[in-house]
Order: structure tokens, then sequence, then C-alpha cells
């Protein structure tokens, strides 16, 4: 069997300079003004809601870069192995977005402007006008300390994680062989329980306990499901950016009809689990569950609620249905783009109607925030890209990847 | 799918040597067009008694009613939906093999699926008989169909998700079963082609005039993929529909919103262990050695810890849930369970389901056959009593403790069961006499690019990096059944 690799350039590397630098650090800077803005125009909740859920978005979707990574060593996928930098590059940023994170949910708590249905003054005390009892039965578990402790302990081992899968393939760059490879199966295997172990509680905590008093169990695999939805969006998009400024020429649309299969199956997993959860709230119509949905039937949700299952399951699954369109980079792109705005609005739905409530808005600090963060993604991620050459070159699946054909 | 340019890192699909075409054929054929051996005879005996017992007991229930078992006011439903969630549960793996891991072209399911897919449709036939019996008036089973009134029956609830069950699992049923004689097509007219006399001519008839064109071999192709598009959402949508018989109640231990996707995957774990339980004895007893490798059974065992993780966070969600939520009636129905009279019907479950399957995280573990079959049974037992534990103990204590009573099965709630593996075995154990048990014709595709011969030549040829052939020579003595010297000695 002859090598068939000529014709690629494994060697060659990201250049991060011109336009996507400049843009990137424009959109930080908007957002910067933006959080500004907020902050200075008397709007300190709504900011803090935006930088929570933008914050949380950013993280999830490093996160699923690690998550991608581990479960292709898991389960020795070949396909794959010539796109892994990517991956890699959103896993190397993981401890920053996760600091990030941690920053906005302190401060959030120090300030008053998150989680003030379970952090405020009087709710645990029995003696005090404000004292509500669930709340006080739930503050063992919901209380600043703990609440941090959990964060902090969690994003710290995702990101170490994360840093490891990306080390072992630095150094099979190097060395060669298979010893990397190996110990990149072991470490993703015990990655991959402790990140499933540990993600429902994740966003337990982040996202379910801004509503304090609801609880679903089905929360923290709705939030994975985004979660991992809009990292595969995420890491698509960069494949056929990066493709169409002419790098990696050994991507081909078998590639892509894999991301999109992915994407296609797992946007339909998404809105089974937002189904599920919906559907048995509903039916069950007990109080203390459909309070949840009883907010975002709101006039001011409404539309909105019914939007997010449009964008984020009625198109996607028409529109990738067919072979063709998974294998063709403009449709590819059109759906990447829309998913991620879909599972932004996602996240606002989660976000808002138990935050900000009536006052909910959109515009400059909505926007501004969001360009911000993806400026800041971008210009983080594509830094980190650029520092090695584009493809693991010792891979020992590459040659099947670079021949994969479906 | 990239099979030219396999990575020699991967185990081979097919083990031995001078394995050929036609004696992919002779091999797996040797059940079909032998006259039966003891071992068969001696489990078939057994089964069929069973399956008499089955005869015998649902036939009493039938004449004095339901009355016979073990139910009461307060637990009304137990043991008999218990037998039905569990068969529908192992039900759910012959499908996922054919349909999910066929998208996913895992090739390592060309020669499992056939015998999963009879073993699915088994199940769900066993799971069948458990909701005709419970009808008590079985001759009535029509009503459950949305029949128009003139046939006597009243119009069915369609709100009601026992409704809901009834179309989900007869359309699964019958995907299935049409997805398992597509697969089977090729390999009964291979049996047609060798067999003569009468048997030809039934062969023939069940061929459905299968003549191995190319374009026979398309269409084969085409309406593979369409199935297992189609059966995909079906095999999730069974499960998920069984959870919503219990979630959306208002029941405490019912009614919570994670139940559809961890029914889901209790589902396919169990279901994934049967087939582990039955191909184990299969592979030994047919000599099936060489196309079911201990690849196949490590692959299948890393699914058996991938879902048994997953209901692992589920359990402990609904357990942290419980309290959380700060609902009396939750938290107590949990601590019940936990720690209440029913205590070790939890504690078998979290043992069996979420515990001893960890032992699969060590390789010496997973590769040992009489670990794996050991472990399927436990998983076998344990995903029985997780639907024990999930109905009796969320019924038996209910808002008023007056009537908290303990459930107890009546020796014919037993033999039901006990009759309905019966039925079950009786039915495997007659499909491996007349059909292939490993579908020859998609192994047949594996020997050119998967084979343990086909890497070996690769090895010779010198065509692959030293350190590979080292890694792939030593995968295999290691952890595989087939030593070297035992497997070139066959032949």
């Amino acid at each position: 069997m002859g090598n068939h690799n000529h014709s690629h350039n494994f060697t060659e590397q990201y250049e991060f300079s011109g336009k996507p630098k400049t843009w990137s650090l424009i959109a930080i800077l908007v957002g910067i003004l933006a959080i500004a803005f907020g902050l200075l125009t008397d709007h300190a909740e709504r900011t803090f809601a935006n930088l929570l859920l933008m914050a949380y978005y950013f993280t999830c979707v490093c996160a699923a870069g690690a998550f991608f990574l581990a479960v292709q060593f898991v389960a020795q996928a070949g396909w794959s192995a010539g796109l892994l930098r990517i991956p890699q590059a959103f896993a190397r940023i993981l401890p920053i977005a996760s600091i990030i994170l941690i920053v906005v949910c302190a401060a959030g708590l120090l300030t008053h402007n998150l989680y003030h249905h379970w952090h405020a003054d009087g709710l645990t005390d029995p003696n005090h006008p404000e004292y509500d009892a669930l709340i006080a039965g739930k503050s063992g578990y919901l209380n600043v300390p703990f609440f941090l402790t959990r964060l902090v302990f969690f994003l710290a081992s995702y990101s170490i994680f994360a840093l490891m899968l990306s080390r072992f393939s630095s150094n099979e760059d190097m060395e060669g062989g298979l010893n990397s490879y190996k110990k990149s199966i072991k470490w993703s295997a015990i990655f991959l329980i402790v990140f499933g172990f540990t993600t429902p509680i994740w966003s337990f905590d982040v996202i379910m306990s801004l509503e304090a008093h609801w609880f679903s169990t089905m929360f923290g695999w709705y939030n994975f499901a985004a979660m991992w939805v809009s990292g595969l969006c995420t890491i698509t998009l960069t494949v056929i950016l990066l493709k169409k400024s002419g790098y990696m020429t050994w991507i081909n649309e078998n590639h892509l009809h894999d991301l999109g299969k992915f994407i296609f199956a797992f946007s339909i997993f998404w809105t089974y689990v937002w189904f599920a959860q919906f559907l048995l709230i509903w039916y069950a119509n007990m109080p203390e569950e459909t309070v949840y949905f009883y907010k975002r039937f709101e006039p001011e949700y409404l539309p909105w609620f019914w939007v997010n299952i449009v964008v984020n399951f009625v198109a996607p699954i028409l529109i990738l249905m067919t072979r063709d369109s998974k294998r063709q980079m403009n449709t590819l792109m059109f759906v990447c783009i829309m998913l991620l705005v879909g599972h932004w609005l996602d996240y606002y739905m989660m976000i808002m109607p138990g935050t900000v409530a009536e006052h909910r808005g959109f515009g400059i600090i909505e926007i501004g925030i969001a360009i911000g963060f993806a400026g800041l993604f971008t210009f983080l991620m594509l830094k980190s890209l650029s520092k090695r050459s584009l493809v693991a070159i010792n891979h020992p699946f590459l040659n099947e990847s670079v021949h994969h054909h479906i | 799918m990239s099979s030219h340019h396999e990575s020699i890192l991967r185990e081979p699909l097919v083990t031995g040597a001078n394995i050929t075409y036609a004696k992919v054929t002779e091999d797996i054929l040797v059940p079909v067009e032998n006259k039966p051996n003891r071992a068969w005879w001696i489990g078939f005996t057994i089964a069929a008694l069973g399956a008499l017992l089955w005869v015998v007991s649902v036939s009493y229930t039938f004449w004095f009613g339901i009355g016979t078992w073990g139910l009461n006011k307060t637990v009304g439903w137990a043991w008999d939906i218990t037998g039905f969630v569990w068969w529908v549960g192992i039900g759910h793996a012959g499908t996922l093999i054919s349909a999910v891991l066929l998208l996913f072209r895992q090739n390592w399911r060309n020669s499992i699926n056939r015998s999963a897919e009879a073993m699915t449709i088994f199940a769900v036939i066993c799971a069948a008989t458990y909701i005709v019996a419970h009808m008590g008036r079985p001759w009535m089973a029509y009503w459950a169909l949305p029949l128009p009134n003139q046939f006597g029956s009243l119009w069915v609830n369609f709100n009601s998700p026992l409704v809901w069950d009834v179309f989900a699992i007869s359309t699964y049923f019958s995907v299935s079963l049409v997805f398992w004689y597509t697969g089977l097509l090729p390999d009964i007219a291979t049996i047609r082609d060798r067999a003569t006399g009468f048997r030809r001519r039934i062969y023939s008839i069940l061929s459905f005039g299968w003549n191995g064109s190319v374009k026979t071999w398309q269409r084969f192709e085409v309406v593979s993929l369409i199935l297992a598009g189609v059966s995909t959402p079906l095999v999730l949508s069974v499960h998920t529909i069984v959870s919503m018989d219990f979630a959306t109640s208002v029941i405490p231990g019912w009614h919570t919103t994670i139940f559809p996707p961890y029914f889901v995957a209790g589902a396919i774990f169990s279901g994934f262990a049967m087939v582990q339980t039955l191909l184990l004895i299969a592979r030994k007893v047919l000599g099936f050695e060489n196309y079911i490798t201990m690849f196949h059974i490590e692959s299948m065992n890393k699914i058996i810890i991938l879902t048994g993780s997953i209901v692992g966070v589920a359990y402990l969600t609904e357990l942290f849930i419980a309290w959380y939520s700060g609902a009396e009636y939750e938290q107590y129905a949990f601590l019940n369970r936990v720690s209440g009279p029913y205590w070790w019907a939890y504690w078998a479950m979290m043992t069996c389901n979420v515990i001893s399957p960890q032992l699969f995280w060590f390789k010496k573990i997973r590769t040992s056959v009489a670990a794996s079959w050991i472990l399927s049974i436990v998983v076998n037992i344990g995903m029985w009593f997780e639907r024990f534990v999930i109905i009796v103990t969320s019924l038996h204590r209910d808002y008023l403790p007056s009537s908290w009573v303990m459930f107890y099965p009546s020796v014919i709630d037993v033999c039901v069961f006990i009759g309905s593996i019966g039925v079950f075995f009786t039915l495997f154990l007659l499909f491996l006499r007349v059909l292939p048990a490993i579908a020859m014709a998609e192994v047949k595709l594996l020997l050119k690019s998967s084979s343990d011969q086909s890497k070996q030549r690769l090895i010779r040829e010198d065509s692959v990096p030293k350190e590979y052939a080292e890694f792939y020579k030593e995968s295999l003595t290691k952890y595989d059944s087939v030593s070297e010297e035992k497997e070139y000695a066959k032949i």
C-alpha cells in the first residue's frame, strides 16, 4: 500500500494575521464597550445575565472541543484524525474560558446581580420576612462557598484533561510512535467519566439555579445536548472557513458529510430532550414544575419560545436531510451559523425569564456582548491554532482519515 | 467506507487462516444443514418445557382471571408490567446494532446483527404476550386499536401513553421484522442454492426470488440504508413511550423528566447484555469463534459500560433532584426506595447495573469470555430489578398510610415469567436451526479488508510500520481467545 499523501502539505501552519486578527480585536472592543454601556446605563442585572450567557456559551463550546477529542479517541475513530487540531485549539483555551465564567459567576453573586433567587438577604432565616422555606431546604447545597468550589473544581478538572489531550498530540508530533495514542485513549476514557457524571451538576448550578425553586432531572442532559450541538457547529464552521482560506486540503466533502451527520443527529437529540422535558411537565401539570414554562409563555417570551424550536430543529432537519446538503460547504456553513445563533437563543430562553424577566431586551447589550465573546473566542482559538501544524502528522489513523470515503 | 486503507491497528473482524468465501458459507451453515447435536436437544427440551409452563400458566390466568396474580389494591401493577418492560428493553439491541451501527459504518456489527435482530424480535414477542395476558380478556385485544364504534368498542383515548405504546411497539416490531428479513434474503438464497428437494422449495419461496444480480444488490443496499434511517428514531421512540407510561403520571418516583432518555439507555444496556448472554454460548457451541471474535465481545462490553454509566448518571440525578426539589412526597419516595422495606431491590439494581459493569474498565475482564458472560447475566438481573424498583416501590406506599402494603408475587406470576423465558429460548433455538445465525453475505464483505489474513499479508509485505505491526500482533496474542497455534491448528 503506497503512500498517497504527496499532494497535501501536512506541515502547513495557520498564520494568524490580517483580517481575522483585526476583526476579532474589533469585536472584543465592541464587547467591552457594550459591557461598559450596560453597567453605566443602569442595566447591571441585564448586563450580568448576558455576561453569564456568553461566558457559559464560550466555556461550553471549548468543553465540547475537549469532549469531541475524547470521544474520537475512545471510539478509535479514524475519519476525524485529520481535523483534530481544531477541537484541540478549543480545548487549549478552555482554561481561559473557565476563568471568565468563574469570574462572572463570582462577581454576579458578590454584586447580587445573579442567582438572587437563592442568594439574597434573609432567605434562609426563619425570622426574616423574606424567609423562603424551600430555598432554606436547599441551602446546604446552594450556598456561595460550595457553589464556587464546585464550579472551580469541575472547570479545573475539565481544563486539566483538555490540556493533557492536547499535550499528548504535541508530543506525538515530535516523537511519533504509539505511546501518545495509547495514553490519549486511557485519559480520554477517564475524562469522559468525570465529564459525564459532573456536567449535569454544572448546568444545575450555573443555569438551573437561576430559578432555584424549579427543578428538572432532564436539565443536565438538555444542556449537554445544547453544548454538543453548538460545539459541533463551531468545529465545522472553523473547518469550513479554514478550507475557504486555502488551508487543510486533506479535508474533503466526506469529512464534512460526517460532521453534517453529527449536527443533524444531535439537533434531533436536542429536540428529543427538549420535547421530553416539555411534554412531561405539560402533561403532569404540577404547579412546581409548570412555573418554568408559565414564564416562558408570557407574551414577552412566547414568540421566541417557538422560534427556538424552528431554528434549532425544524430548519436543520429539513435542510440537512439530504446527502448532498451535508456535502456542500456553503449549505453546511449556513446551518452552522444558524444553529450557533439558535443556541444563543436557546441559552437566552434558559437565562432571561429567571433573571431579568419582563425587563428583557435585545439591543446594544445583547448584541455587543455576543459579538465581544465571539471575537474573544475567535482570537484565542486562532492564536492557539497557529502555534502548531494544522494536522497531527503522526496520528496513527491519519492515513484512514485522508482516504476517508463514504 | 475507508476499507482499502484500514489501519493495521484495528483488530481483525474475522480471524483464522485460509478463510475463503466458501469457507464462510460452510462454517456458518453447519447448524442449518446438519442434524442437531445433543447440546441443542438438551437446551431445546428445557426451553420447550419452559414454554409449556408459559402456556399452562397463561391459560390458567385467562380461565380464572387476573386475580390469580399477586396484585392488590395498592399495588395494582407490578410483576406483569415489570416483565413487559424488561422484555421490551431487551428488544432494543438488535435494531440498534443493525440500524445505528450501520449508519455509523461500524463494520463489527456485520457478524452479530443477525442473531441480535432475531433476539429483538423474540423479545418483543415475549413483551407482547404480557400485554395480551394482562388484558384479562384477551379476546378484546382489538379494543386497544382505534376501530370505529360499530365493532362494539369504545374509541381509544389518544391522550393515554398506553395507546401510544400500541402504535410504537407494533410499528417497531413490523419494521424490525422487515429489516431482519431483508437482511436474510441473500443468505436464504445461499441455502436454497445448496439445498435439494423439499427444503429447496421452501427456501426458494422464502428467498423471494433473489438472484444475486448487481441490480438486486444495489436495491438491497438502498433498502438497508432506508430501513436503518427509519428504524433509528423507532428504537428511540419505543422505550421513550414506555417510560411515558410512568412519567406522564403524577406519582412520585414515576414522574420525572429524565425518564425517556434514561429508559432508552437502560434498554440498550439490557439488550446488549442479552446479546452477550446468547452469543457467547452460541459462538462456542456452534464454533463461530473466527467470526464473533474477542473484538466483538470487547466492543459490546464497551457499549455495556457506556450505557450502564449513563443509567448510573440518571439514578444519581433522580436521587439528587428528589432531595433538591424540596417536594416532600418526592423526597419520601426516594428515601423509601433506598432505605425502605425494598432497600434490597434498590441496592440489587445499583450493584448490578452501575457498580459491577465498571469491572469492564479492566481489559482483562472485558476480554474474558467467562467474566463477560457472568456480568451479562448480572446486568439482566439488575435491569429486571430496575423496573421492579421503579414500579413497585413507587406504588406500595401511597398517600394513605393505612393502605401501605407489600407486593408478593403468586406462583402464577413467577410461572408466567419463567415461561416467557422458555418461549424466548425456544424461538431462539429454532432460529439457529433454520436460518444462518451470522449474516454470511455481510461477513464476506469484510474478508478483503478486515480479516486477520489480510492484515497478516500486509505485515508480510512489510507495508506497515514495524511498531504498528507489533501493536497488532500483541493485541491479538495477549487478549484474543483464539491463540495463534490453536487457530492455525484448526485448519
